[in-house]
């Protein structure tokens, strides 16, 4: 049984999609659009890479993988494609999906059998729920949720097999490809920041972020935000951590003021460890949180600067 | 130029804290629950209502469901939108090839030719992230998911896409499909004489039973939740040395 | 979570209050205020807001309610509100948009000075002065209240919780679900817990919309409907935004759209009472997990609301259509709503020591606290809680169908125009008297007493209005639930004779060795007389205020009828069961006993026409019982009166009723005998009388004394209150219960008017009269004596007023009226030597 694993970009999901593909059967061959990528594959376990190539894949252009990646499938006839649950990964394979008339499953935490039909579970709502479903297709598409893969890790291989793969692409498809890409403003990114400080309903006002921003600031950490704030034009949307903000993953994620509603859960839970602050215990991000503390987070911020401030200076002082 | 623009909205439950399941698993109970559109395609109506604002035109709003959708419908034109289209495929849940065929079909139905088709990028609920795509292959336009700006310009439209530290930038001609996220904009409340003129609009029912597509819902289940108890570190400012000691101990400080 | 604000729960408690919202928090405060120790306060939900009806409540108060004991409960309420500096006055004002409105807030005006509240009518635009965002063109009047304010309930709360914690009386549990209780022989013993079990002998159930829930796992019904408010917020509104606080303007009562408009920071928020009712089933509302908001804030129906939006646009078009604006919230609020509207405080009549206080609002929630914690500890309250007693209600009216329907026909009256006499339509002929389809047959307007269908007047006798030349009310208000057929059959009984159906009475069986100790214990007179006696006594609690009046027949040496009214009967009952000793046996007979009045100058003729048993004066003298066979049927005969006249009660076996019926009819018809209603008995014949009403005269507020119902002797048996009422005797009272004429009824129109009762009594300058308990002075019971040829009115007045000729003035509908005080004490206007009914 062969199977394609894709390789999108650079999202991490990469190797959690390689695993569940290898966790179905030792014939898992890269794709790649990219040449140099082929390098990092021996470190993988994977002996065969299907380099895509043409003209019109010289940037992103989701139509265009997708109509390549079709021709692919229809050449060497895979059991099934996975590609990384990511944004980009999930919307390279609904243009395979739409364009070969096949079903798709994304962000899968689980695929068995061996098609017609495949079982899987993928997640529902950011992760809210889990759904158990089967998927009756000639060729199986998935998208793997990030995390989802095996956790133990594949010998490496010595080398790689190359295929260069040239699809033929009208001229027409480049038309939904990057034409200029800018960097965005600097400062710590919410998505990888270790420690993000967040504050919901409880914050009270814009105003109110200040001292979230300090105490991020001492921390090294980014600021974030549930939907109330954004909702109340207290902080960017691009602060919002949630289903339908950021889903992040840092060491420590310190929640201020937020109940924790299922949408904002889903965009934290991921979060090595939880402390949250809220004047209610029994509020869902209090019970489900690693760490808590019942009070007011104007009066506990506060006083968790000044604690760091002054460790900071004894420190200081006894070296 | 003036833009005749279509939005499809998904009828999705607003949970609480946790997302109570029916006894056979198949679906969200929803007794307890209410309905609304999902955050991304909330946005999309917004820009919807925006840029006919700007650019004149007309800004369709659809769902497809059963016809309790008309809610999410005429919540959508008490917030500005012109028309709606309810699209009647039924009781059950669809799956995206369905859901995209429904659609089509719909689309197919109108009369306007409609210059810009905006989704949702993905649903709140069942998250398929393909709906979008496929309506756009199926009716050989153009599509870019993630957008979180447009500009419309003549005959083509510029549309912002976050990715990482970099905002990526695609120009699209027209007739072409959006799929937008939240961010977009911060989208209004209906107001008042909104929601009077929404509920008094006439909708048009498209009814249709699209063929199923090859994945099955087979049933719903909560994740489990392995999170261990919750240590309380204190109550109020008397709290900080302990949480510093969190910290201390985390090396994030 | 390892810790939280739970603390571990004791074994036992001497109280356990259920429900932390504003009404738990207050009962558990006033009850360690009362001083007592080890009180255990447990919610289901978190703390400080456990999800309940206090969490979304629009919090605003207006004081004045038609009701005195509601308005009483209402300003204790705002008292501790302003204590705990939660309260900040706003005012209120509740608008006119139709001329029957406008008439109503005339009454409301009339309520607000017999409760001493500062209120005016004002014009359209002083409306628009206050709050300037109306449309004035579309309203006729406005009545403002500048006391009404906005309050926090759940800060309050909490000052409370802590207030207790700190004299050291109790413990709180939050997130502490109750899931059954130990009753041992109808009486609560423990409550069992999900964080353990506490043995206890007095529990609170305070759950709000769950309270019947919680209620049936010991076996008792606390009968009151889920039912949805639809409330909507809509902002940002900029004029209200730069007020820069919750709120500035007045909060505005659109009592014809049956909604409500406040402000609330930038927002402005829309409340609604118009919509269909939307009950729901305490078992079925959603946990705190399953709920997206709380349990108690459901899901919008926005096709519900739709309707009000165009009301609520018409009045405040020129903020809420402001660009920008929108419904930026939007819930279907639960509250709790009761067969009748008022609230169910007290012990429930199924388990002993399991008390309710449920269906509060917001406005009464710290009252009633206080209230029912002096209810607990001492027996009674300062403010008379008889028409929000849980034990008021038969069981019949204890049942979820008949809950439900009163409920959703209720629940649009909420801000509706409710006449004083205004019936109901729903679960009607619950109870029926063998009489019912005689009385049908002749045409009988049927009034609802406790269940009840009882006669108010009957059509047959319409010819009698000419006969008699009785007037019409010319006012379509006056006139609503009356006619003039009342007056004609009180005339023609005071001519001939009349049968009134009074098979609402309850009654009950007591007897045993120690029944007359025990009815000593209970009666303000004598029980202890000879057999065949009646004796008629006022009950006292132990502050010495009525508890009940009720009438007591010896039928043996030891055992006693007790008679008691309708209205009362299901409270008589429950109080009588309080009391009850082993050696004492208790008999609710009121399903088994029929009875039928019958009063008139030929009353007697009739009846020695229908029995061969001696009825002449000597045989059977007034004040006393017997056996008699009538028609056949086995009488219990009562020689007494609540009308005034020669005649008996005929206490007949229920199912023979009907003979009986056809026995007097058919004696009584060559003495021009007619059926007479309620209308005689309760209102007429009465008041003519100057009979004292439970509920109306007699309520707890009050003393015998002050009733003029006080005893030439005090018996020497001990009985509940008579240290207060041993007192009252020896002090000068602080008022007098008088009876006056309507001196004049013409109003400002033209047309005479006539006072429903509850209006303030005023002297001839208009000045409020109270007395110096503080209690002011108001139209307890209002009606016609056709027999007088004056229109009467009782009132309690100060001993300054309460001086036989004296004049003052009735306010009603807006316009005052010349009274005089015709009689100060009980003794009658009419036949004032009672030589009528000793004939």
């Amino acid at each position: 049984m062969l199977i394609l694993a894709v390789k999108v970009d650079e999202h991490p999901a990469w190797a959690d999609a390689v695993g569940v593909a290898r966790g179905l059967t030792d014939d898992v061959h890269a794709v790649v659009f990219d040449a140099s990528a082929v390098d990092e594959l021996p470190k993988q376990g994977i002996r065969v890479a299907h380099v895509v190539e043409h003209e019109v894949l010289g940037d992103y252009a989701p139509e265009a993988y997708g109509e390549a990646l079709a021709q692919l499938v229809k050449q060497v006839q895979p059991s099934a494609v996975v590609a990384p649950g990511s944004e980009k990964g999930n919307e390279v394979l609904a243009h395979l999906a739409a364009r070969a008339g096949l079903p798709l499953a994304a962000n899968c935490t689980q695929v068995g059998g061996t098609g017609r039909p495949w079982q899987l579970t993928r997640i529902r709502g950011g992760g809210m729920l889990l759904e158990d479903a089967e998927l009756d297709a000639s060729c199986g598409l998935f998208t793997v949720q990030p995390g989802a893969g095996p956790s133990n890790g594949t010998a490496p291989v010595d080398a790689v097999d190359v295929h260069r793969f040239t699809p033929e692409l009208a001229a027409e498809l480049a038309r939904t490809r990057v034409v200029d890409r800018a960097e965005r403003e600097a400062g710590v990114s919410l998505a990888t920041a270790e420690v993000v400080v967040s504050g919901g309903r409880g914050v009270g006002s814009a105003d109110g972020y200040k001292t979230l921003e300090e105490l991020a600031e001492l921390l090294g950490g980014a600021v974030g935000c549930s939907r109330v704030a954004t909702n109340n034009g207290w902080r960017p949307h691009s602060d919002q951590v949630g289903l339908t903000g950021t889903k992040i993953a840092p060491k420590l994620y310190i929640a201020c003021g937020i109940s924790g509603a299922t949408q904002h859960w889903v965009g934290c839970m991921d979060a090595k460890a939880i402390l949250a602050v809220n004047t209610d215990p029994e509020a869902p991000m209090m019970t489900r949180s690693t760490y808590s503390v019942v009070g007011d987070l104007h009066e506990v911020l506060p006083a968790v600067i000044d604690e760091i401030r002054a460790r900071g200076r004894v420190d200081q002082a006894s070296g | 130029m003036s833009l005749d623009i279509l939005v499809c909205v998904k009828r999705v439950p607003a949970p609480g804290a946790k997302v109570p399941l029916t006894e056979d698993g198949r679906d969200i109970d929803t007794r307890h629950l209410g309905f609304t559109i999902g955050p991304h395609e909330e946005c999309a109506v917004e820009e919807a209502v925006r840029l006919v604002d700007k650019h004149g035109g007309s800004a369709t709003v659809l769902a497809a469901g059963p016809p309790e959708v008309a809610e999410q419908v005429r919540y959508a034109l008490a917030m500005g939108a012109n028309q709606g289209v309810v699209v009647d495929t039924g009781e059950d849940e669809l799956d995206p090839q369905a859901t995209a065929a429904a659609i089509v079909h719909a689309v197919g139905e109108l009369d306007t030719s409609f210059d810009l088709i905006m989704v949702g990028n993905e649903s709140a609920d069942a998250g398929h992230y393909q709906v979008g795509v496929r309506v756009a292959t199926e009716l050989g336009r153009p599509v870019v998911g993630g957008i979180k700006g447009i500009d419309v310009l003549d005959g083509s439209v510029r549309l912002r896409r976050d990715v990482g530290s970099a905002t990526e930038v695609y120009e699209l001609p027209l007739p072409a499909v959006v799929a937008v996220k939240e961010g977009l904009n911060l989208p209004r409340y209906p107001s008042l004489p909104g929601r009077l003129k929404a509920k008094k609009a006439q909708l048009r029912t498209v009814s249709y039973r699209p063929e199923p597509g090859g994945l099955r819902k087979i049933r719903l289940r909560q994740p489990e939740d392995n999170r261990a108890e919750s240590v309380l570190l204190g109550h109020g400012a008397a709290a900080a040395p302990a949480v510093v000691d969190v910290l201390e101990e985390l090396g994030v400080c | 979570m390892t810790n939280t604000l739970s603390a571990q729960l004791p074994d036992s408690a001497d109280v356990v209050v259920i429900g932390a919202g504003i009404v738990g928090n207050s009962v558990a405060y006033h009850l360690a205020e009362e001083g007592w120790r080890n009180i255990v306060l447990l919610d289901k939900g978190p703390l400080p807001d456990p999800g309940g009806s206090t969490g979304h409540a629009s919090n605003f108060i207006f004081p004045v309610d038609h009701s005195k004991e509601i308005t009483m409960l209402t300003l204790d309420s705002m008292r501790q509100y302003e204590k705990f500096g939660t309260l900040t006055t706003c005012g209120g004002i509740e608008v006119a948009r139709k001329p029957e409105r406008v008439e109503e807030l005339k009454r409301r005006m009339a309520s607000a000075k017999a409760w001493g509240i500062d209120s005016e009518l004002i014009t359209p635009e002083r409306v628009a002065e206050l709050v300037p965002f109306v449309d004035q063109s579309i309203l006729l009047a406005g009545f403002c209240t500048p006391s009404c304010a906005v309050v926090d309930p759940l800060q309050t709360g909490a000052l409370m919780r802590e207030h207790a914690q700190q004299l050291g009386a109790l413990t709180v549990s939050a997130n502490t679900e109750v899931l059954g209780f130990d009753v041992v022989d109808g009486r609560v013993r423990g409550v069992r817990t999900d964080k353990g079990d506490i043995a206890t002998e007095t529990v609170v159930i305070s759950c709000g919309v769950w309270s019947p829930r919680i209620a049936r796992m010991a076996g008792a019904r606390i009968p009151l409907t889920p039912a949805v408010h639809q409330m909507i917020d809509v902002g940002p509104i900029p004029e209200l935004a730069e007020t820069h606080t919750e709120i500035a303007y007045p909060i505005v009562r659109d009592m014809d759209a049956l909604m409500y408009e406040r402000q609330s920071g930038a927002d402005l928020e829309i409340g609604s009472y118009a919509h269909r009712p939307i009950l729901h089933e305490p078992d079925e509302i959603p946990s705190i997990e399953e709920a997206a908001l709380s349990p108690t804030q459901l899901p919008f129906t926005e096709d519900d609301f739709d309707p009000q939006m165009e009301d609520a646009l018409e009045l405040f078009g020129s903020i809420l259509n402001t660009e920008g604006a929108g419904v930026r919230h939007a819930i279907n609020g639960l509250l709790s709503l009761t067969p009748d509207g008022s609230p169910l405080l007290g012990e429930t009549p199924e388990v002993r020591g399991l008390w309710s206080a449920a269906a509060v609002w917001i406005k009464e929630g710290p009252g009633v606290g206080r209230m029912l914690a002096q209810w607990m500890t001492h027996g009674h309250s300062e403010i008379d809680l008889h028409g929000a007693d849980i034990s008021r209600f038969y069981p019949h009216q204890r049942v979820p169908a008949h809950v439900r329907a009163r409920t959703a026909e209720g629940f649009n009256k909420t801000y509706g125009i409710v006449h004083p006499r205004e019936q109901w339509s729903s679960q009607r002929e619950q109870r029926l008297s063998p009489f019912y389809s005689r009385e049908k047959a002749l045409g009988a307007e049927f009034f609802e007493v406790a269940g009840w269908e009882r006669p108010q007047w009957y059509e047959s006798n319409r010819p009698l209005v000419e006969e008699y030349g009785v007037q019409d009310r010319p006012h379509e208000w006056d006139a609503r639930w009356w006619s003039p057929i009342i007056n004609a059959e009180h005339l023609a009984m005071r001519e001939r004779a009349a049968m009134i159906d009074l098979s609402a009475f309850a009654q009950f069986d007591v007897s045993g060795p120690g029944a007359v100790d025990y009815l000593q214990r209970l009666c303000v007179a004598n029980v202890d007389r000879p057999v065949g006696r009646l004796i008629y006594t006022p009950l006292l609690d132990v502050a010495g205020g009525f508890r009940s009046d009720l009438t007591i027949v010896r039928l043996g040496p030891d055992k006693f009828r007790v008679i008691t009214g309708g209205a009362d009967g299901a409270r008589d009952r429950k109080w009588f069961l309080d009391h009850l000793p082993e050696s004492v046996s208790f008999a609710d007979v009121t399903s088994s006993v029929c009875t039928l009045g019958l009063w008139g100058p030929r009353a007697r003729d009739i009846l020695s026409a229908a029995t061969d048993d001696d009825v002449s004066n000597e045989g059977f003298p007034y004040g006393t019982a017997k056996e008699i066979v009538v028609g056949g049927v086995p009488v219990l005969a009562l020689r007494v009166s609540y009308v005034g006249d020669l005649g008996w009660e005929l206490h007949a076996p229920f199912e023979q009723g009907a003979r009986l019926w056809d026995a007097i009819a058919e004696a009584g018809e060559p003495h021009g005998l007619i059926p007479a209603g309620i209308g005689v008995y309760g209102t007429t014949g009465r008041l003519e009388k100057g009979y004292r009403l439970m509920g109306a005269e007699l309520e707890a507020e009050y003393d015998p004394v002050e009733a003029g119902l006080a005893l030439p002797k005090v018996k020497s048996a001990d009985f509940i209150g008579k240290e207060a009422y041993v007192a009252a005797r020896e002090s000068d009272p602080a008022a007098l219960l008088c009876t006056l004429t309507v001196d004049d009824h013409t109003s400002s129109d033209g047309i005479a008017r006539f006072p429903q009762g509850g209006e303030p009594i005023l002297t001839r300058d208009g000045r409020r009269i109270v007395d110096r308990k503080g209690r002011g002075s108001y139209v307890t019971s209002a009606g016609a004596g056709p027999s007088l040829g004056k229109y009467l009115l009782m009132a309690y007045l100060p001993p300054e007023h309460a001086v036989e000729g004296t004049k003052l003035q009735v306010e009603y509908m807006g316009e005052q009226y010349p009274v005089t005080v015709a009689r100060v004490g009980r003794k009658p206007l009419f036949d004032p030597d009672d030589a009528r009914m000793k004939a």
